[in-house]
């Protein structure tokens, strides 16, 4: 039997650093991605060694974990302390709020659990007479999951606590940020599985910002940023598929159809960037009774959002690296983060922390 | 005889005649006894006396919980006896005996404890190691979950290795794929729902070890438990002040570990091995050595991983198969899976 095709051949590799080299232009040239996989595949292969000193990739707001504003923590804190079993996705559970996090609820003897699904929230809900509370956080990835337990007739006694976020709002929302000087898109791959391409299409046409939809293994990131400098040196920016084995350009229609039976979209509340107009999820009127924040009287009130000297906010938004803050890796690791980029396994510095940075030259 | 239904009681933990018929006819029995010893395990005496060959003895202990306590590829007998031994062979020495305190909740099946006793034997009589003497302590219930077992061991070596003596030029063998226990209690995890069939790599590495301590040049050893290869290397760069370069294409992992570390989101270099050993060798003798350690069937996937060099002091610098190059540093704790 010969060996599987994996997507990390070097000498593959070695071929697409040449046409990276080939292509990249000659003066500083910010690539972004926004999405912690991505930052995850970069990071962890060393591929930013294959990239020329002219161009850098950076995670934008990539990170569910690191997005998601103070006052839904402090909602779900808020639930959790009422005596509710609090259902949420792995470290949701270390986010600070306003006075404490998950965590901190539960070691005061609040019910917050950890859950790889959200069907496993059902589980649970079917098991008790106790309301349970499914925190919903991610992207288009995680809102068809979600969408799906409201539509299965879930049990009464199951509520969500709703925080899903659009990617592409925040993409456009970040082209007019100043510094943030995006010169081109590599898109999640994982989002793209369920939208397709059409809803990249503002950024490339209107705002003439190349977008490139890429993979997560080694050689997808590789070829995605290829894919980029070349459409940046034609200047013909468009919506480009780099990850056809994944991705079709209409997406996951099934899926589609249930996040839109289940949920309008609504302005979104995102942590380091501020409220990005239709780049949120609520949910629709016939599911009202299903809203945690209706269910338990959540009032809502904006929190603080930023930590002094924490530039998470600039990390969020591809304005600094991990290592442009002063508190990276010194007063702030994922043993004692600060920011939310150093508590979600996705965001940027706890990445950059756990693999070492920017690659070894 | 029937008593307690089968289960541990308070009684048998209270020093009186139920815990005398507990240690007889269900725990003495079943454990291997030093032939040697002039006081032994079966004297059941305040303490025992150890016949020590010439050397350096070496001691070490741990304490063992592991849950599920019955997991795919051993238990936490097996567990406890490969742990002891492994830190004595990764010292350089013959384990010659190990202490046994077991500490159970009451109402734990007699049976499950019968199971772990004997798996605890069976590791130990694989590499000619005596319980020297032992102890039972019962907790109420809800107290200790299930059992916890603690083991102290002894050995001798001609003279000990330590995690610490590496130089700059020396191989870094690695004894076989990496990331099987941690990613086997993983996927165990009843919460993960996984059909995956994956099993502890959990054994006593001393008969693999033996022979390629024999070849020689052996300069540091250590077995990559908690914190997996990951926090091995690193602790072996940052003591000896060397920086060990490693090409993770030569790292055995196998296809099951990598689909479920990558699905799960944790590496398994951050995971933790129970049969495996890290060692340094001089250059001249890591073929011989690799040799030594492949004619044995736990060393059978043993390979060359990298080198030490003096690029970065103190920090793993990692190959990464495609080209690119990071640090590989010290995981942090607990892994847990990611969201998205």
């Amino acid at each position: 039997m010969s060996a599987p095709f994996r997507y990390a051949d070097p000498k593959r590799a070695r071929e697409l650093a040449d046409a990276i080299r080939i292509l990249a232009p000659a003066v500083p040239t910010k690539l972004v991605h926004v999405c912690g996989t991505h930052e995850m595949a970069i990071t962890e292969h060393g591929l930013r060694r294959f990239l020329p000193d002219t161009v850098e990739i950076l995670e934008g707001p990539g990170c569910p974990v690191c997005v998601t504003p103070t006052r839904d923590i402090d909602a779900a804190v808020q639930i959790a302390r009422s005596g509710a079993i609090l259902c949420t996705f792995g470290d949701m559970t270390r986010v600070p709020g306003t006075e404490t996090t998950l965590d901190g609820a539960r070691t005061d003897g609040a019910d917050v659990r950890t859950v790889l699904s959200a069907d496993e929230a059902v589980r649970i809900a079917r098991a008790t007479e106790r309301e349970v509370v499914f925190f919903a956080v991610g992207f288009e990835t995680t809102a068809p999951m979600t969408a799906a337990i409201l539509l299965d007739d879930p049990p009464e006694n199951l509520s969500v606590l709703v925080s899903h976020k659009l990617i592409p709002p925040a993409m456009e929302a970040l082209l007019d940020l100043p510094g943030a000087d995006v010169a081109g898109y590599l898109a999640p791959g994982h989002v793209s599985t369920i939208i397709g391409l059409a809803p990249y299409e503002p950024i490339a046409a209107q705002r003439g910002t190349p977008v490139v939809v890429g993979g997560f293994e080694p050689l997808d990131v590789l070829y995605g940023i290829a894919l980029l400098l070349r459409q940046i040196r034609d200047r013909a920016p468009k919506v480009e598929n780099g990850y056809p084995r994944a991705v079709s350009p209409k997406g996951n229609r099934a899926a589609q159809a249930i996040i839109r039976e289940v949920f309008e979209v609504s302005d979104g509340h995102w942590r380091g960037i501020g409220t990005i107009p239709a780049s949120g999820y609520a949910l629709r009127v016939p599911f009202a009774d299903r809203d945690a924040r209706r269910r338990f009287d959540i009032a809502g009130v904006p929190g603080e959002d930023v930590v002094p000297g924490c530039r998470c906010p600039d990390v969020l938004t591809a304005r600094a690296a991990p290592s442009d803050c002063p508190l990276f890796s010194a007063r702030c690791t994922p043993l004692t983060p600060v920011g939310p980029c150093m508590v979600g396994s996705e965001g940027a510095c706890n990445i950059w922390f756990r693999y070492g940075g920017r690659a070894i030259p | 005889m029937r008593h307690s239904n089968g289960r541990i009681s308070a009684l048998h933990g209270a020093g009186g005649e139920m815990m005398d018929r507990l240690l007889v006819e269900h725990v003495l029995a079943r454990l291997p006894a030093a032939s040697d010893a002039r006081i032994g395990l079966r004297a059941l005496d305040d303490g025992a006396t150890v016949h020590l060959p010439p050397g350096e003895p070496v001691l070490t202990t741990d304490s063992h919980v592991v849950k599920p306590i019955f997991f795919p590829g051993g238990d936490i007998g097996r567990l406890a006896a490969a742990g002891t031994i492994n830190d004595l062979a990764v010292m350089g020495a013959r384990p010659l005996a190990l202490t046994l305190a077991l500490i159970i909740e009451e109402g734990f099946p007699i049976r499950d404890l019968e199971r772990i006793l004997d798996s605890f034997a069976a590791t130990l009589e694989a590499c000619g190691t005596a319980v020297a003497c032992g102890d039972t302590k019962v907790m109420g219930r809800g107290e200790i979950d299930g059992i916890a077992i603690n083991t102290t061991g002894l050995g001798v070596a001609k003279r000990a290795v330590s995690d610490a003596d590496l130089r700059v030029g020396d191989r870094i063998l690695v004894t076989g794929t990496i990331g099987d226990h941690g990613m086997a209690l993983l996927a165990a995890r009843e919460e993960f729902h996984l059909t995956t069939a994956l099993e502890s790599d959990v054994a006593a590495i001393w008969p693999m070890i033996e022979p390629a301590l024999r070849v020689g040049g052996i300069r540091a050893m250590k077995d990559p438990t908690r914190g997996g290869l990951a926090a091995a290397l690193n602790e072996m760069a940052r003591k000896s002040k060397t920086c060990v370069e490693i090409d993770e294409s030569a790292i055995a992992i196998r296809d099951a570990v990598r689909g479920l570390s990558d699905l799960l989101g944790i590496s398994p270099f951050d995971v933790a091995n129970e049969g495996k050993a890290i060692i340094a060798v001089s250059p001249d003798r890591a073929e011989a050595v690799l040799k030594a350690l492949r004619s044995h069937p736990l060393g059978r996937d043993a390979t060359v991983v990298g080198m030490v060099t003096d690029a970065y002091p103190g920090r793993v610098v990692l190959d990464t198969g495609v080209g690119g190059r990071r640090f590989l540093d010290m995981p942090l704790g607990d892994p847990v899976p990611r969201i998205c």
